[in-house]
């Protein structure tokens, strides 16, 4: 396991041969695990209601925006136009309040959205065992879960309130949602919101921990980077391209066969060039807003960050397919968590086969 | 006019699963750069058998299946990648046949995504219930001989002993135990995983095993046609080998003098 020290040599490394070695290995490895097989998937938010006080959020509890949550018929209208630009991988997320957005309505939704999509992921406010199980056997196939900052005295100063505030209660959620028989989890650092090397040391021993006591699940990990939120900035360190590069990299090199994912956070030149560098599934065609596919015109929309790149679905397949990668929309068939919704599952059922 | 040797070559049969094959290299489908280098891979290679990860295939519609990019004639082997048991590579390897892919199904039990090593004893659960329930189980295993008997037992067409980890291009880390299968099982083996050079098929050829799969070497490949069609040759080149048979290596020196020369002596 790489050291601190080491983390922090590369990372204050500026010479242009360092980051060249960094990215060959990370090519080299990419492709010998994954191929150029590159995995897209897209956003739905079904709720920007927030019981936390996190500050460089746009969705916190204080911040004056139009709170929405999708009623069903809307998420059937959010779904279906996601659905018609070909993505079969959704991440549905809501803001973190246990009230607004509790199971029984992620169910709800996941419900529905089994009916467009073959994969579907939740990134929601951290719960119990019992509760991830139950999102499982309702259809949900993976979680996203960031720490944010694993610095404990960081973490303090940007949480404020609410359950988010208790450090160890999201920390342990990554386990938690390994013990439930969820098949894929995603956890990441916010870069830029507490200190780089020590965030990313304990991202790795963290993602280390996982790896070795529940084998059987598909790990990812994202680094988004902190943006201003109006016009403020929440960042103690920057973190520049080649920085950002470093760390694809470097995550690569030290987990070859994890996944790497990338949001449309970043602007479609970098997007495009990271590609190579040890990426394996991106988001496409996104709207961070609730309701901002089909509801609402872009005036009425509150993201929760802005997005960078806004190529539309078959803008990033073309762009993926001229260079040289396979873009992948099914990845993923739910194999014991279906309720049905697939004819092919049901025919199963008929003939007495399940 | 000079003579030439007439070299007798009776057409090597490849029997697997009640059908007969002519080529015995056989081609996984993942991680090509597009479907239409996979497609020309199969081509040039003439691979008769193909594997495709189920979780891959559009079940349900849509542009740039995978599937149309396979040619009819070939023998479609689902994997059941993702499966973690025995349970969940059965309901795969049923969805897949009730999806009109066919009954072959290569079983892939594996709950380690950082080696992807195989669930040895998950995957005889998973080949009693399928091949009872009529299939053509080709299981992915650690080269395990109890696990190589009872797959026997179990009513497996084949086995697939690892060469070395996926996707590691390691070769035939582990030879040794692939030859005690050779000398050991009689039904079919086909060596998969780790294959990554013509030369390690070859390897695998001469030992004797039957058949070799390989996926990530020609995937990631500068030019993965040509060297799908290097694997396919030097498949044929080591099973040649094999069955001309080769000299035996000589493993213990010849003594300048016989060793038991004295029980003769007057």
């Amino acid at each position: 396991m790489i050291s601190f020290s080491e983390i922090q040599s590369i990372l204050t490394d500026d010479s242009r041969e360092r980051l060249e070695s960094l990215a060959r290995q990370s090519k080299q490895l990419t492709e010998q695990y994954f191929g150029r097989t590159i995995s897209l998937y897209a956003p739905i938010y079904l709720s920007n209601y927030c019981s936390s006080h996190c500050t460089y959020c746009g969705f916190h509890i204080k911040n004056k925006i139009n709170r929405v949550r999708l009623k069903p018929e809307q998420m059937h209208t959010e779904m279906k136009h996601v659905a018609a630009t070909g993505i079969e991988n959704i991440l549905l997320l809501t803001g973190e309040s246990y009230k607004a957005t509790p199971t029984s309505y992620l169910i709800e939704a996941a419900d529905i959205a089994k009916q467009y999509f073959t994969a579907v992921s939740m990134e929601v406010h951290p719960m119990e065992t019992d509760e991830y199980k139950e999102l499982f056997t309702n259809g949900v196939d993976g979680i996203t879960i960031y720490q944010e900052t694993y610095d404990r005295t960081r973490y303090k100063e940007v949480h404020l309130y609410g359950k988010k505030a208790n450090y160890d209660f999201r920390y342990d959620a990554a386990e938690r949602v390994c013990k439930s028989g969820m098949r894929q989890l995603s956890i990441g650092i916010l870069l830029g919101l507490g200190p780089l090397a020590e965030d990313l040391h304990s991202l790795y021993q963290h993602l280390r921990f996982l790896e070795k006591n529940y084998p059987g699940v598909e790990y990812s990990v994202s680094f988004p980077r902190l943006r201003k939120i109006k016009g403020r900035d929440f960042a103690i360190c920057d973190v520049d391209d080649k920085q950002f590069i470093k760390i694809i990299c470097l995550t690569r090199i030290l987990f070859p066969r994890e996944g790497i994912n990338l949001s449309t956070r970043e602007d479609a030149k970098l997007r495009d060039n990271i590609l190579e560098l040890g990426i394996t599934k991106i988001s496409a065609g996104s709207n961070t807003s609730v309701g901002g596919y089909e509801m609402f015109p872009p005036e009425d929309q509150d993201p929760q960050f802005d997005i960078s790149d806004k190529r539309p679905v078959d803008e990033i397949v073309q762009m993926l397919k001229k260079r040289r990668f396979d873009p992948v929309f099914t990845d993923w068939r739910p194999i014991n968590n279906n309720r049905g919704q697939s004819p092919i599952f049901s025919h199963l059922s008929q003939k007495g086969l399940e | 006019m000079t003579q030439t040797t007439q070299i007798d070559t009776q057409e090597d049969i490849f029997e697997l699963g009640g059908k007969r094959f002519t080529n015995r290299f056989l081609l996984g489908t993942g991680k090509f750069k597009s479907k239409q280098d996979m497609a020309d891979s199969i081509k040039a290679s003439g691979a008769q058998i193909v594997t495709v990860a189920l979780r891959r295939i559009d079940l349900e519609r849509h542009e740039e299946n995978i599937i149309e990019y396979i040619p009819e004639d070939i023998t479609f082997l689902t994997n059941t990648s993702g499966a973690r048991d025995a349970k969940e590579a059965v309901r795969l390897a049923r969805l897949a046949r009730e999806a009109g892919h066919g009954s072959w199904v290569k079983i892939e039990v594996i709950n380690d995504s950082k080696y992807l090593l195989p669930d040895n004893a998950e995957t005889v659960k998973a080949t009693e219930i399928l091949a009872a329930d009529g299939f053509t189980v080709l299981p992915y295993i650690s080269p395990d001989l109890y696990i190589a008997r009872e797959l026997v037992k179990a009513g497996a067409a084949a086995v697939m002993p690892l060469g070395s980890l996926i996707g590691s291009n390691q070769g035939l880390k582990a030879k040794e135990f692939i030859r005690v299968f050779v000398d050991e099982i009689d039904i079919p083996i086909v060596v998969d995983a780790g294959i990554g050079a013509p030369s390690h098929a070859a390897e695998a050829m001469e030992m004797g095993v039957d058949a070799v799969l390989a996926n990530t070497a020609v995937a990631t490949a500068k030019n993965p046609a040509q060297l799908a069609r290097a694997f396919a040759l030097a498949v044929k080149a080591g099973r040649e080998g094999y069955l001309s048979g080769l000299p035996a290596k000589k493993d213990i020196a010849s003594a300048s003098s016989p060793l038991t020369g004295f029980l003769y002596e007057e």
